[in-house]
């Protein structure tokens, strides 16, 4: 009972961490929380879906169309919304994502109406696989790895390539950044398409475990918010573990404590751990100076 | 935004000048006469609009003065809601007795989540209300003593011996409240509480050192803003006649926090106006399709590319569209453009008057 509700809070969990690191990258490079990076993740787990039933694609195509839209979703905003706001504070940044979402929402809607469809998925949900004495859904074990995957080969991305270490330098300071030439506009563009990505490979985790829906992503989005916050908004590998413990957490929470409560509980925690650490489990405080 | 006036007491004033008293005395009497003017599903229009523009009031003081943010407004429009409705069905309370209450009731939960907010800034409190609100609704949706899922109905409301049944007695109590709390807004907004509210927003170490106190201010800011909002909610219970956990959603505070900015936030003019109209759209979003020349437009791109069923989905599509348009095109928001437009009418006056006394010389 234990494990089996430990794994299942990491498969969760690994949705929550994809979600948060994809936030974290972009809120590091511009300091906006992207509220509509579940609403464009949910587009592009719909263009995968209409590559499969309507256009008859097979999964590596559909799952590609599905990636490249994502990322030129992402590159697209930063570069003709986000970046057009005259002056902007960082409210009016925030606001403008939030129309974004209201808008990707409306227009999903307007073109798929809310029926829950079935999502087609290359691996099985009913199918169990025996992890020592765990039962666990095929499709748990495979969003584990997967998510598990996808980051390292991020963290690798931004640890080790040129690219990578150009975009830390524009998250950490974007005007010594530049001085140094980087080309901080490619840049915060290129990392906003990678976040999307980032997005959709979880939403396409998410679709075939509940149904596809314009409110897909809604929950992901929030908890994913919520871990980012958790595990502290700085740190890329705090918002990642932050996702990991708001699912065992809550799954934990939910097979032994109460299961109506389940999708609270992760706002009732970090309201307790940001009432001791302001800037989350891994965050560093800075302490400010006049 | 706001000049700086030579009498330190003039912008403490509620009203200068013959041609403002003109403007007030005018702009009342519109409000009251209205409703022999209006059909009655207008009038429910503007009494749900007005309920907006209170919200909006007091995110006007949290978010424009003291420069917080939060994401879970809709949680206090609930709790001033239920707690409007529960009073008046349990304890048999009047309504006038009942609203008042509920703020009461509201305002402490503000200043419950306003302790948090001490130490959280940016994201993480906009998180932390999130969950807030998220909360509240969960928790008022699965007991039983707030109707559950399947939500309350509201008893009619009475103000002495008049009953609250049409849309026109509600309107004038809901006028009545919204004028009210608006002088009440704008009375603390430029006094001495408003004056250290936005001490705290510009810098909190500078706003101590004057001797103003930030805990306090900042908790108060949130009390205020979740006593306006559980005005509304008891108002709106009043309105709609029946109330439920799915009204008091995310995007509704989502909504709330986007008015105030898209009226130019810092501007009680602007959030009035910003909430009016958020208020307007989140009401009227399936009429686009009724509109005369849009609307048959809208349904043939419906057939021919998206889906029919749909098509009520647009509205979303419109306010998520203006929330960004007026953003990207106006970024001191409706206020900016309202001063704007003033300043254009000035301007031309001005120049028509020159042009006459130059045509007498």
């Amino acid at each position: 009972m234990l494990t089996q509700s430990i794994a299942g809070g990491l498969s969760a969990g690994s949705i929550y961490a994809l979600m948060a690191l994809a936030l974290v990258i972009t809120y590091k490079a511009t300091e906006v929380p992207n509220f509509a990076q579940g609403e464009m993740a949910m587009v592009s787990a719909f263009v995968a879906y209409v590559c499969v039933t309507q256009l008859q694609a097979g999964f590596t195509v559909a799952f590609t169309v599905a990636l490249v839209f994502a990322f030129l979703l992402g590159v697209g905003f930063e570069g003709l919304v986000l970046r057009r706001t005259r002056d902007p504070s960082h409210l009016d940044l925030i606001i403008v994502t939030l129309g974004f979402m209201l808008t990707l929402f409306g227009l999903a809607g307007w073109k798929w109406g809310a029926d829950q469809r079935p999502f087609p998925f290359p691996v099985s949900t009913s199918a169990v696989v025996l992890v020592g004495d765990v039962a666990v859904s095929a499709l748990s074990v495979a969003t584990i790895v997967i998510a598990l995957m996808l980051m390292l080969a991020v963290f690798a991305f931004f640890r080790f390539t040129k690219l990578g270490v150009a975009m830390r330098a524009v998250q950490q300071d974007t005007v010594a950044a530049r001085i140094n030439g980087v080309p901080a506009r490619r840049v915060v563009g290129l990392t906003f398409g990678i976040s999307s990505v980032m997005g959709a490979v979880a939403a396409l985790l998410t679709a075939p475990l509940i149904t596809l829906d314009p409110t897909l992503m809604w929950d992901p989005l929030l908890k994913g918010f919520a871990a980012a916050v958790l595990g502290g908004l700085n740190t890329p590998v705090g918002a990642v573990l932050g996702g990991y413990l708001l699912g065992v957490v809550e799954n934990l929470f939910g097979a032994y404590v109460s299961v109506e409560f389940k999708s609270v509980v992760a706002f009732l925690v970090i309201v307790v751990v940001l009432w001791f650490r302001p800037s989350g489990l891994f965050g560093r405080h800075h302490e400010r100076k006049v | 935004m706001t000049d700086v006036a030579s009498d330190p007491y003039a912008d403490v004033q509620l009203l200068r000048g013959r041609a403002a008293w003109i403007r007030v005395v005018l702009g009342l009497a519109v409000l009251a006469l209205l409703p022999l003017v209006l059909p009655g599903y207008r009038l429910f229009t503007l009494n749900y609009m007005a309920i907006f523009v209170i919200v909006g009031l007091g995110m006007h003081l949290l978010v424009g003065d003291t420069g917080q943010v939060s994401l879970g407004h809709a949680g206090f429009l609930a709790i001033g809601a239920y707690a409007t409705v529960l009073l008046m069905t349990e304890l048999g309370a009047p309504f006038l007795l009942a609203l008042p209450a509920a703020a009461v009731v509201s305002a402490l939960f503000g200043f419950l989540l306003g302790l948090p907010a001490l130490r959280l800034t940016g994201p993480y409190l906009a998180i932390a209300s999130l969950g807030f609100g998220l909360a509240v609704t969960l928790i008022i949706g699965t007991s039983p003593a707030f109707g559950g899922h399947m939500g309350l109905v509201v008893p009619t409301a009475t103000v002495g011996p008049l009953r609250l049944g049409g849309d026109v007695a509600k309107y004038y109590v809901i006028a009545g409240v919204t004028v009210g709390l608006g002088v009440a807004a704008r009375n603390l907004s430029v006094t001495r509480v408003g004056r250290a509210f936005r001490a705290v927003r510009d810098s909190e170490i500078a706003a101590a050192t004057l001797g103003v106190d930030v805990a306090y201010h900042k908790t108060l800011a949130f009390a205020v803003s979740a006593a306006f909002a559980g005005v509304a909610g008891g108002l709106l219970a009043v309105t709609t006649g029946f109330i439920s956990p799915g009204v008091f959603t995310f995007t509704l505070s989502l909504m709330f926090l986007a008015m105030v900015v898209i009226g130019g936030l810092g501007s009680i003019r602007g959030a009035v106006l910003g909430s009016a109209l958020v208020g307007y759209l989140n009401l009227e979003m399936d009429a686009f399709q009724e509109l005369p020349a849009l609307g048959p437009l809208l349904e043939v791109f419906s057939e021919r590319v998206m889906s029919v069923a749909g098509l009520p989905n647009v509205g979303w599509v419109a306010t998520g569209g203006l929330i960004m348009l007026a953003i990207l095109v106006e970024p001191g928001g409706l206020n900016g453009l309202w001063l704007r437009v003033e300043k254009r009418i000035a301007g031309l006056r001005g120049r028509g008057g020159r042009r006459r006394s130059g045509g007498g010389a």
